[in-house]
């Protein structure tokens, strides 16, 4: 429960673009990232990783390494720790069942296989390359089409892997227009900045990990799993991430490696993933094929979708890309069938990635509804509009907070939409075509318990401690300023600490939910901090404010105050001397109630696109972009703004240049870098503008605030491909669409 | 990366001299593509020489005679006011390649000699006649949707990934060498050999012979040249297809064309046969494309690199109407 006192007079600061908290120390270097934990000569792991993606070792060659002047030791399945098998829970999250270097055995292509500690990186890095490892290999199953063993999961992460409604195929077979088509999405990798990093350090049986994790807790407990010790000897610190994008969320092998070589050595060791090894050790998303038939009317009423969704793992883990998630909840459509397949191969384990399910899911829905619209001769917008749901048709609760018209009507004004000649090819400028898209974005609201600390100190310091992760986000920021708010200071003068296990509760940084977790949990602290100074300036003797009520007294610059006569005011640095404990400190809490049992939490979007089409060079740029978002309450327009233009970048990247590829034979990854993976870069991103439409949730949280990570990312690659259709008549429904798909659609045509 | 000598060259003749006496010297000018490759343990030089600060940055036009030393930066030569006005195809060239702060550390002796960008080259994990010789080409069966369709062979098929060079060809730059036998001058398509059965051997350099600058003859028909690159995205990423092209008009016909193609081909590929084919053609896409059709009559392509042929016509035909004066 929430204390309740009366909220202090509004400061307003939640709300308001203020910079980032962390911004200078970010860009002074002052702030420390896991790699650049303050440890005093650590050595150096580098990872060997296994060159075939199934069967064994047979030798492994240490003369060469160990010759290497600087190599201290190389951890091996010959001499590492024995670590009992880690299947996945949700509270120790480890994507693969088996810790590394226990056997043998290779399941993929990048499999670590060793680790090589020196005194200095060079050193590791010359001894690795010196490494000779022998195999017996057998020949892999690298594509999902065909593959021995498929398996359809009745349920992923809580939710029905397959869910259907009313009858789907006879309704499908019924409609007076029918859609049927393939949609297919690459591997793409996160490539966040900084690449996963992990410094431990062994100090009296006690593990520290600096780690570059979205989840400290959840690091926690599997390195405490893993190597027998109780979760109180095990601290994982992560202040700082330089991204995660989801390949930090779940616990990967390599931390164990550097707490192995740890133990081994019995010194401080530090492990870095290359950029190439980024492609391999954390993740991906898998590819998917997506089969959309659509039926419905004439005038463009959905009357059945079925969704069948292939995609992949691996032997060592499970991830299900559910990209068919929200086609039961998106649209009002009364006959339902989605099916989820895995096919499993010899690669390394997929993962989380911005929007798991929906980024790819989002694409081939918000294709095929284009595909409609064409079929049936309707604005496509309008198609949006004829089948939106205004209860939650997977459910049949209604939303708590939907405004998804409103995005639509708002951001066909703004991008001017209505001015849009319906037939492809019909728009020109220069030597040009161009081309506009529309589609819907989604995410679910998603929300976990969360504690928070609040430590008024004697100093005037304030303190706000979470468990909590901040990737580049603006977490910091908006720790600040809601606590700002309750107490009645200045953000920009409150300390916020987060990412230290030994801080109170806080979820993954993961699925979109911290802010309306850890920010509720923050206010609740900040209020109950607040209500603790009431008490104490109001009974001791010294204080101005002795003798008022709770209700005379409000916050003022960084104290309280009369307010009847402002000019009796005191500091909170000196209500805490008067209370004589040192400190007012206070534990706050937050966590969904029931409220699920009757609302569906959601979070929507509209995105608009022009592309540009130089038709003689299949030359294809997206020219403007407009994303207008449904997310409740927005705690910092600012950074709420970036993350927006960063999931629209990504949408941007996905449409039109991000694949990872491996090699066919081999089945290791051959666009391993950033000269062969390639994201936009500044010159591909032209105008991109935001609009919210804020309506708080207040049915959700306190605060009335829903997740804006994930978001911004879901439908660009389909508004982006219909606008495509727009531009040129021709539809690729294929990512990512490069010159060669374009030239290949055009000669087909 | 592995331990190797660093040594400082105050002069050219020093650094042929270091070179000479050790067995596997590398020169270092700006480093950018050298380096890239030490780390990934595909050069592995016992010496590194560096050649950085040797007095080979000037870009001088004496008469006709555009000269430009070895170690002139990217971004110094592009906008350089003469090579901007003179040989606009070098400066566009120039500024398509890598990003600003790579053209501000790349030197022109280095760009003309960076390395192919073949993924297989590039992790020693595979086979590649290149690097290894004799072990066997992973490309071939491979991903090769970046691979030469012109000029390969059944060694090797790696791309020549450079902006710069296929500029000069068109234009029959020189290419200006120090040897032990003192200065040489090369005509730049005879500085790169096709790869054959030996993909390992690139130019016609001799072990320690030093590029120290190169030549541009100026000609009216060179002010009429243009660069075109295509690629993936809008910046900072290899052609997948580049034409440099230059055109004479004289009397409603082509009096002469140059076209040089890149990002298709092994070498730098000067399409003679094409400028034939123009010369004394009125100029119009017609024309066009009956010289983008010669200049790939010889390709051969891979599982993924098909689409090439049609792209590079494509921009074969921009490129040449552009150059004409003709609207895109
Ligand atoms: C991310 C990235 C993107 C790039 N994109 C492009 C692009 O789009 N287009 C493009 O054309 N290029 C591109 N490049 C390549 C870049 O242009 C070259 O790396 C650069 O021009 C090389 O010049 P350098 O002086 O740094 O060469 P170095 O790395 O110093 O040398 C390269 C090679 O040449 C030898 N060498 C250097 N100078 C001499 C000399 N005077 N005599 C004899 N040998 C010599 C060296 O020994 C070495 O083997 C890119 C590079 C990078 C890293
Ligand atoms: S194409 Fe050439 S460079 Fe590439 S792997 Fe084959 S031999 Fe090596």
């Amino acid at each position: 429960m929430s204390a309740t006192a009366e909220r202090p007079a509004t400061r307003g600061f939640v709300g308001l673009p203020i910079d980032r908290v962390d911004g200078h120390a970010k860009v002074t270097g002052a702030a420390r990232y896991a790699a650049d934990a303050p440890i005093a000569a650590p050595l150096h792991a580098t990872i060997v990783q296994a060159t075939i993606a199934c069967g064994r070792i047979i030798a492994i060659d240490e003369r060469a390494t160990r010759a290497v002047e600087g190599v201290v030791d190389v951890l091996t399945y010959h001499n590492a720790t024995r670590i009992p098998a880690l299947p996945f829970d949700f509270t120790a999250p480890s994507s693969e069942e088996l810790a590394p270097l226990q056997s043998d055995e290779i399941k993929y292509d990048g499999q670590h296989v060793a680790a090589v500690i020196a005194e200095t990186f060079e050193a590791a890095r010359a001894g690795a390359a010196l490494l000779r490892v022998e195999y017996e290999s057998r020949a892999p199953e690298l594509s999902p089409g065909g593959a021995r063993t498929v398996e359809q999961p009745e349920q992923w992460f809580g939710s029905d892997a397959q869910p259907r409604r009313g009858d789907p195929e006879r309704a499908f077979e019924a409609a007076g227009v029918r859609i049927d088509q393939t949609y297919t999405t690459p591997i793409e990798n996160h490539n966040p900045l900084e690449p996963s990093a992990t410094v431990a350090e062994w100090r009296d049986g006690e593990l520290i990990v600096h780690d570059s994790t979205q989840w400290v807790r959840g690091t926690r407990a599997v390195l405490a799993k893993s190597f027998g010790l109780d979760e109180e000897k095990v601290r994982v610190i992560a202040p700082y991430l330089g991204g995660g994008f989801g390949c930090k969320g779940f616990f990967w092998p390599h931390p164990l490696i550097a707490a192995m070589a740890a133990k081994l050595t019995n010194r401080p060791v530090k492990l870095v993933l290359t950029r190439e090894q980024m492609f391999t050790s954390c993740g991906y998303r898998s590819e998917t094929r997506q089969r959309l038939r659509l039926g419905a009317t004439r005038d463009g009423r959905l009357q059945a979708i079925l969704h069948d969704v292939l995609g992949t793992s691996s032997r060592v883990g499970t991830f299900v890309e559910t990209a068919g998630g929200v086609t039961a909840m998106l649209f009002d459509v009364p006959n339902i069938a989605v099916t989820h397949s895995i096919a499993r191969l010899d690669v390394p384990t997929p993962t989380a990635m911005r929007a798991p399910g929906e980024a790819p899911g989002s694409f081939a829905l918000g294709c095929a509804l284009d595909e409609l619209a064409s079929a049936c001769g309707i604005d496509p917008l309008d198609v949006l509009r004829r089948n939106h749901a205004a209860v939650d048709p997977s459910s049949g609760l209604p939303f708590s907070s939907k405004h998804l018209l409103a995005c639509y009507e708002r951001g066909a004004e703004a991008f001017g939409w209505s001015t849009r000649p319906q037939a492809p090819r019909a728009m020109r400028d220069g030597g040009e075509l161009v081309g506009w898209g529309v589609a819907t974005a989604t995410y679910p609201a998603l929300r976990s318990p969360a504690q928070a600390r609040v430590v008024l100190g004697a100093d005037g310091s304030v303190d706000v401690a979470s468990a909590t992760h901040d990737l580049g986000t603006g977490m910091y920021t908006i720790l600040a300023q809601i606590a700002a708010d309750e107490l009645g200071v200045d953000p920009r003068a409150i300390r916020v600490r987060i990412g230290d296990s030994s801080f109170p509760i806080a979820p993954v940084a993961g699925g979109s939910m911290s802010s309306a977790s850890v920010g509720p949990a923050v206010q609740d602290a900040a209020r109950r901090a607040y209500r603790e100074a009431i008490a104490i300036a109001t009974s001791a003797g010294g204080s101005p404010l002795h003798g008022l009520g709770e209700d005379e007294i409000e916050a003022c610059d960084g104290g309280l105050r009369s307010k009847r006569e402002p000019s009796r005011a005191i500091a909170y640095g000196e209500i805490v001397r008067l209370g004589g404990s040192g400190a007012i400190e206070a534990l706050g809490s937050a966590a969904p109630g029931d409220e699920g049992e009757r609302l569906s939490f959601h979070s929507f979007g509209a995105q608009f696109v022009e592309v540009r089409y130089d038709e003689e060079l299949a030359r294809l740029r997206v020219s403007r972009a407009l994303g207008v978002f449904d997310c409740g309450r927005i705690l910092n327009a600012k950074t709420a703004r970036s993350q927006m233009i960063g999931g629209i970048v990504w949408g941007i990247g996905m449409a039109l240049m991000e694949e990872t590829v491996r090699d066919p034979r081999a089945g290791a990854v051959v666009t391993n870098n950033f000269a062969d993976y390639h994201v936009p870069v500044n010159a591909d991103i032209a105008a991109i503008d935001v609009l919210f439409v804020e309506e708080p949730d207040l049915a959700f949280n306190p605060l009335g605030v829903r997740g804006i990570g994930e978001i911004g990312i879901t439908g660009v690659a389909a508004a982006i491909a219909n606008a495509v259709y727009h531009a040129t008549g021709v539809r690729l429904r294929d990512l990512p669409i490069v010159p060669e798909k374009l030239l290949a659609a055009q000669a087909a045509v | 990366m592995r331990a190797f000598e660093y040594v400082v060259a105050d002069s050219p003749a020093a650094a042929r001299a270091l070179a000479r006496e050790s067995g596997d010297a590398r020169f270092y000018a700006g480093g950018t593509t050298l380096v890239d490759l030490m780390k990934s343990d595909v050069e592995r030089p016992g010496r590194v020489i560096d050649i950085s600060r040797l007095p080979l940055t000037a870009i001088e036009l004496r008469g006709d005679v555009l000269r430009i030393g070895a170690l002139a930066r990217n971004s110094d030569v592009a906008y350089d006011p003469a090579v901007a006005r003179r040989f606009p195809a070098v400066s566009e060239a120039l500024l398509s390649g890598a990003s600003g702060q790579i053209r501000n550390a790349a030197t022109i002796g280095g760009n003309l000699l960076q390395r192919t960008r073949c993924t297989y080259f590039r992790e020693t994990r595979w086979r590649c006649n290149k690097r290894e010789p004799g072990s066997g080409c992973d490309a071939l069966d491979g991903f090769n949707r970046g691979h030469a369709i012109l000029g390969t062979s059944d060694s090797c098929i790696a791309t020549y990934p450079g902006d710069l060079a296929v500029a000069l060809c068109a234009l029959s730059a020189n290419v200006i060498v120090e040897g032990d036998a003192g200065e040489r001058t090369v005509a730049l398509d005879e500085l790169y050999v096709l790869p054959g059965d030996r993909p390992e051997r690139e130019n016609t350099l001799a072990a320690g012979e030093l590029i120290t600058g190169i030549e541009l003859r100026a000609e009216p028909l060179y002010e009429h040249s243009h660069y075109l690159k295509i690629r993936d995205r809008a910046s900072y990423e290899f052609a997948l297809a580049s034409v440099a092209c230059a055109i004479e008009l004289e009397g409603g016909r082509i009096a002469r064309a140059r076209l040089a193609l890149g990002g298709v081909a092994t070498v730098p590929w000067r399409a003679r046969e094409a400028e034939d084919l123009l010369a004394g053609s009125p100029p119009g896409d017609a024309a066009y494309r009956r010289a983008a059709d010669a200049a790939l009559a010889g390709a051969r392509t891979r599982a993924h690199n098909g689409y090439k042929v049609e792209l590079a016509k494509r921009a074969i035909v921009r490129a040449l109407r552009t150059a004409c004066g003709g609207a895109a």
